[in-house]
């Protein structure tokens, strides 16, 4: 198999490419301005026949994505933090219109302090917007997901958008080897779009984004709530179909050496590859420590994050994001899930907010604290590699 | 009778409300093969409450600040599929000059062909008569209350979001009033048959903001032309404008008096002075001296 060396954005590039979108609605941001870039090009010298719109703002791309998914294009964009935040009311209204749209996020810290870097608060921030949510780990992984998100969003038990997220810089601007597809095995994967949805049609009038009274805005809802609940089944036979077809393998939750793991590390995004060689290297010392990469946070998967943790003494969830009042998001999300089963102690760990860099060192500190819990009660939140001091000295007030 | 009007009777709108007449005239003219975008606003709310609907046009409303982004996207598609229909937005003063000015002024930078119509009932109407930047100045509105230290209500100009437009280039820009029928008929059709971003200003009686009598909305937006407040005019791809009706030039007091809004300017001549000062300025820089 040819790989070719790929940034992060531009496997996302290729990816709309290969599923042939209609139409690309575009605002340029940092880290993942590279994919609008691409498209341009890609439509400028005819090699994608989509049409390409420079829109004002955010908000106004989203806003054209919602128009061009129900005239019934295939509809991709890309965006990141501040920009994702400023789509933050119309991604409700995509979901709640039960449009198919698929967007690729470079996974970026938001405003203030201004930072261009990684971390997971952008989306973090609209897991309630009614979107499916997808991390990648490598350009590979982004890549596939944009193309299988687009099967999982338009078929007729989900049609709900996709969020596909790569780690600011650390993918999106680092050359990865990655298999691009052949375009006729992805149109045989994906098919060519015919949207299963009613769309503005003169010769089939029909009115959309009505006024939703009491009587009738919580059964709209309650669809909706159904339709996440039929894209767990849909991403596992997507996830399977793919397989089937392109030979990689995925799963809502990946577990790798958790069999006999006293202790698993729960990781999503790029730094799993680092807790990946730090676990291998911890288990060559004879520690029982395993690991949950987390590839898809909406729908949330309960059961196999019940069926992952059966049995396991610590949990440690890797945060790269935070919700303030609270603790790490994730932490939140697997602390509900497994809330009432006897199960293993979890603790929350921040790390790398605003792309401080998530190393084998923070890994040690992340074990140190999770092997206490194994004895004793630690801290519920732990925020690693923070300077404490300088924020107790109020430097940073 | 049969009624076969593409906007259908039934809606909500308030009794007097000049924008149910603007929108079926329009969608009269433009026919069937027409895609409806709508702001959030007193016409999207008052005519799709689920399941009814007085749209027999594909209709779509996503959020206040966007109509122009979202037909943006409507075309892109229509482009994209090789087909065609008359893309139509409809936003208050609200959802175009103030909150979806941004995305407004993009659509018509960018050039969609896209016919974007603002019903102009100078507040927001739809919250309940707040201020907009199309409040005429000296107007009250629960937002620029008249009171001991504020007798004049709404101190600022009205913006001149089609001036705007001009300026923008657009192919096609037009003010108009259905008191004015035969003009206004001449304008839509004639923005329907051009290609490109075009743009009408439509004066909207609200008699519920303007504190008048609803049987009398038609004749009261007559009088705004007539007192050259609100003029009729038309420019192409940001050409001089040209103006279409030669107004009477009444008096603006006949036009303040009949509106519960302008009250407290009875009492107060130097504002209504200030008023006709502005009409004339306007009428002057367009070569008219009254």
């Amino acid at each position: 198999m040819m790989k070719t060396m790929l940034r992060g954005n531009e496997s996302v590039a290729y990816a709309f490419k290969l599923a042939r979108i209609d139409v690309f609605p575009m605002f340029p941001i940092t880290p993942s301005t590279l994919v609008p870039e691409m498209i341009s090009k890609f439509v400028a010298n005819g090699e994608l026949d989509a049409e390409f719109i420079p829109l004002d703002s955010e908000h106004s791309a989203i806003s054209a994505a919602i128009g061009a998914s129900l005239k019934g294009a295939r509809v991709g964009t890309a965006t990141a933090s501040q920009g994702l935040a400023l789509m933050h009311e119309i991604l409700f209204i995509a979901s709640g219109m039960r449009l198919p749209i698929v967007m690729g996020i470079g996974n970026r810290a938001l405003s203030a302090p201004i930072n261009i870097w990684c971390d997971h608060q952008d989306t973090m921030a609209q897991r309630d917007t009614g979107w499916l949510q997808f991390y990648a780990e490598s350009n590979q992984e982004g890549l596939d997901l944009i193309l299988m998100a687009f099967k999982i969003s338009e078929d007729k038990r989900v049609l709900l958008p996709s969020m596909v997220g790569l780690d600011a810089f650390v993918l999106t601007h680092t050359m990865e080897p990655v298999d691009i597809p052949e375009q006729s095995k992805v149109d045989e994967f994906l098919g060519k779009f015919k949207p299963n949805y009613r769309i503005l049609d003169p010769k089939n009038p029909a009115t959309f984004g009505a006024f939703g009274s009491p009587r009738h805005y919580m059964e709209f809802k309650y669809a909706q709530h159904l339709a996440m609940q039929a894209a767990n089944q849909v991403i596992d036979e997507v996830f399977e179909e793919f397989e089937k077809k392109f030979g990689r393998k995925y799963s809502k939750v990946t577990e790798e050496f958790t069999e006999d793991a006293d202790i698993v590390f729960i990781t999503m995004g790029s730094c799993t590859g680092t807790a990946r060689e730090f676990i291998k290297m911890k288990r060559k010392e004879g520690k029982k420590i395993g690991l949950i990469k987390l590839t898809v946070f909406r729908p949330f998967p309960k059961e196999e994050m019940r069926k992952a943790l059966k049995g396991k003494k610590v949990v440690a969830v890797i945060d790269r994001n935070f919700s303030p009042g609270f603790g790490g998001a994730a932490y939140g999300e697997v602390l509900a899930t497994m809330y009432g089963r006897d199960g293993p102690k979890i603790i929350d760990f921040i790390v790398g907010l605003g792309g401080r860099d998530i190393t084998f060192d923070t890994f040690e500190k992340v074990l140190e604290i999770a092997e206490k819990g194994l004895e004793s009660e630690v801290e519920e939140i732990n925020w690693i590699e923070v300077d404490k001091e300088a924020v107790e000295k109020e430097e940073m007030i | 009778m049969k009624n076969d009007w593409l906007f259908a009777p039934g809606h909500g709108l308030c009794a007097g409300c000049a924008i149910p007449i603007i929108v079926k005239h329009i969608l009269a003219i433009s026919g069937e093969n027409t895609i409806v975008v709508n702001a959030t606003g007193c016409l999207e709310v008052a005519t799709t409450e689920y399941p009814r609907t007085a749209w027999r046009v594909p209709w779509v409303h996503v959020a206040f600040e966007n109509a122009a982004a979202v037909a943006s996207g409507i075309e892109a598609a229509m482009k994209k599929k090789g087909e065609k229909a008359n893309i139509i937005c409809f936003g208050g003063d609200g959802g175009t000059a103030d909150i979806g000015m941004q995305a407004l002024s993009g659509m018509v930078e960018r050039g969609h062909n896209v016919l974007y119509v603002m019903y102009d009932n100078e507040a927001y109407m739809n919250t309940g008569i707040q201020r907009s930047g199309a409040t005429p100045f000296g107007a009250w509105t629960t937002t620029s209350e008249v009171g001991k230290a504020n007798p004049i209500g709404n101190a600022r100009p009205k913006k001149p979001v089609a001036e705007i437009m001009v300026a923008h280039r657009a192919a096609y820009v037009a003010t108009v009033n259905v008191a004015f029928i035969r003009d206004f008929k001449k304008k839509i059709k004639k923005a329907l048959n051009m290609e490109g971003a075009r743009f009408i200003h439509a004066i909207s009686t609200c008699p519920t903001g303007w504190r008048s009598d609803p049987s009398k909305s038609i004749e009261i937006i007559r009088l705004a032309t007539e007192t050259g407040l609100f003029p009729l005019w038309e420019s192409e791809n940001g050409e001089e404008i040209k103006i279409t009706y030669k107004p009477k030039f009444l008096p603006v007091e006949e036009y303040l008096k009949v509106q519960g809004r302008f009250r407290h300017l009875i009492k107060n001549p130097e504002y209504i002075e200030k008023i006709k000062e502005d009409i004339k300025q306007w009428w002057r820089r367009h070569g008219v001296e009254i």
